[in-house]
């Protein structure tokens, strides 16, 4: 069974966001890590091979060559090898990013392809199923749990107020919510295993696309940080005088209850 | 040219969604500034009947599409759909609202139609004719502003209440279409509803939140106590989550849930950066820890410092008091 997975580098969780000169979101002196729910995707990309008893694990992505970092940790995991297209310096919107993905797949033999449902960066949500729709193969979004078996995919998604169970053929997106498993850290014998384990690195021309292909249909005008919220009152005394001021303060001066 | 400003009119089980009024309200006021026409386009199984509550929101039009294969949302089935109606009648600009189902549909309408898509929208204006909108990234602790300059139509999800719903009722002209569902390759073997008298908490106006310190999940009785007096959602920080003292859909933060409701209130939550990215759009958020060093206290509008399970029921039963007044 031949598995990809997509995964994307993002800013680590803690990182503080400021803006550089150009009025751009400050990269330099971030630390990068795996989309949090892409590693979700890796997990269950290893298990599926683990459960198979065969298969080959093979993670993509699309950046710059900082991201080696993230593949090389799939790799720690236990994923076969890597695939990194690095565009070079243009400017990308999802249905760029997708495009070159769909690209690179298109050229490769799979049959399952998973990814995180979102990265916790732009959070867009969109780079999976619009890959599933280039390749025209069906997506399943925000799966919290998966057996593959005869072809099939069956899979448990989130939805609004629940859950539903969704089978689909093969080959198949399906895109991770947390829940679906707990990733497994790198052993220190797989770090010096992804040492060696193969990482080819493609640009724009070696996939096939050129620069106006992969033109973005969104443009961002302006980056801005949130107003800092201003610290309000703490409201003094025992726990049950301010608990009722409290209500009352809602109530009178918030107004929102 | 293209033209009409299209609004998916998201129903489950015959209900409308909430951010679907306050798309349309925001949407009236874009389509008289562009001098276009605001649509609906509903889809579903006997759905007809919800064509009123759609019109008490303004909109000139609504697209009807019935049949039983869209009784239930599938990716395929509804792609199709509403691909063939917008490929058809070329609007200018096609909003959904960011929940599970919008978000999923978006992305596949948007390559389909080989336009582009800005998600979980929180504001849009138009500037010099253009659709501008505002979208929060990292989780909120930045912004952008983007637009979709030449493709068409321009697609974007809107988070819930960022709009408010304003009724303005109006008896819309309705087209029914035959549709033509194609083949949906998911197909749906279970549905699992938890049933909760609670608003979702996306939507939800007023959101009472439990974290580390709620201890253990039969705690959070109550918050949900609280909840219920408030007709509020019940929420859940990464710390409460990873602990397995609440569901993952529970979750506030940057690895959960973005929500922006009226009230926010922090039970034992400390603050840290993924959560406070979660929720300080919240117009007013209410802190209750026991820590007076707790970050949360930073960012919210009132703090009590004090043992959450003295402070939290006796609040319970005074806003009882004042609620039923």
């Amino acid at each position: 069974m031949k598995i990809l997975v997509c995964l994307k580098q993002t800013f680590d969780t803690e990182a503080k966001i400021v803006l550089d000169e150009n009025g751009k979101i400050e990269r330099q002196g971030v630390s990068l890590i795996m989309n949090p729910y892409d590693e979700f995707a890796v997990e269950e990309a290893l298990r599926l091979k683990e459960n198979q008893g065969e298969g080959e694990v093979t993670v993509i992505s699309v950046g710059g060559q900082q991201t080696q970092d993230a593949l090389r940790q799939a790799l720690a995991m236990g994923a076969d090898k890597a695939v990194l297209v690095d565009p070079g310096d243009v400017e990308l919107d999802e249905y760029s990013t997708a495009t070159i993905l769909a690209k690179v797949i298109s050229g490769m033999e799979y049959d399952i392809i998973l990814g995180g449902f979102r990265a916790i960066d732009d959070g867009s949500a969109q780079v999976a199923g619009r890959v599933a729709e280039i390749l025209n193969i069906p997506v399943v979004n925000m799966i919290t749990k998966l057996e593959v078996a005869d072809g099939k995919a069956v899979a448990t998604r989130e939805i609004e107020g629940g859950s539903e169970v969704v089978e689909v053929p093969l080959p198949a997106v399906l895109t991770a919510q947390k829940g679906l498993n707990e990733p497994r850290y790198p052993s220190m014998k797989g770090i010096m295993k992804a040492k060696k384990k193969p990482m080819q690195k493609m640009t724009l021309a070696d996939v096939g696309l050129e620069e106006g292909q992969i033109a973005p249909k969104v443009k961002a005008i302006s980056f801005s940080l949130p107003e800092p919220r201003k610290a309000g009152k703490i409201i003094p005394g025992e726990p049950a005088e301010a608990a009722r001021e409290l209500a009352r303060l809602l109530r009178e001066e918030a107004k929102v209850v | 040219m293209a033209k009409g400003i299209w609004v998916f009119a998201e129903q489950r089980e015959g209900q409308i969604k909430k951010v679907v009024f306050e798309l349309l309200s925001e949407g009236r006021k874009v389509a008289d500034q562009l001098g276009e026409e605001l649509c609906a386009v509903l889809l579903g199984k006997d759905v007809a009947g919800l064509v009123d509550s759609l019109g008490e929101y303004g909109v000139d039009k609504v697209y009807i599409t019935e049949s039983d294969g869209l009784e239930n949302y599938t990716t395929d089935g509804y792609t199709n759909v509403v691909t063939d109606l917008i490929k058809e009648h070329q609007p200018s600009v096609f909003l959904l609202g960011c929940t599970i189902t919008g978000r999923d549909l978006a992305a596949q309408v948007a390559q389909r139609l080989e336009t582009g898509l800005m998600t979980d929208c929180t504001g849009m204006e138009v500037v010099d004719g253009q659709l501008v909108f505002t979208r929060p990234i990292y989780a909120g602790k930045a912004f952008v502003k983007a637009s979709c300059p030449e493709a068409r139509p321009v697609m974007a999800t809107i988070r819930p209440n960022t709009f408010t719903a304003e009724a303005k009722p109006k008896t819309p002209e309705t087209v029914k279409v035959t549709p033509d569902i194609g083949n949906i390759r998911q197909v749906i073997k279970d549905i699992v509803r938890q049933v909760s008298e609670r608003p979702e908490l996306t939507e939800a106006d007023i959101i009472v939140s439990g974290g580390r310190g709620m201890k253990g999940p039969e705690n959070f009785k109550i918050l949900e106590e609280l909840a219920d007096v408030l007709g509020a959602a019940v929420g859940a920080s990464r710390a409460a989550v990873d602990a397995g003292w609440a569901p993952h859909s529970m979750q506030v933060g940057q690895t959960g849930k973005t929500v922006s409701p009226v009230l926010y209130i922090a039970c034992g939550i400390s603050g840290a950066i993924q959560h406070l990215a979660g929720m300080s759009s919240a117009k007013c958020i209410v802190a209750i820890n026991k820590d007076e060093e707790a970050n949360i206290f930073k960012v919210a509008d009132y703090g009590i410092v004090g043992d959450l399970f003295e402070v939290v029921p006796i609040l319970t039963e005074e806003l009882k008091k004042l609620t039923a007044q």
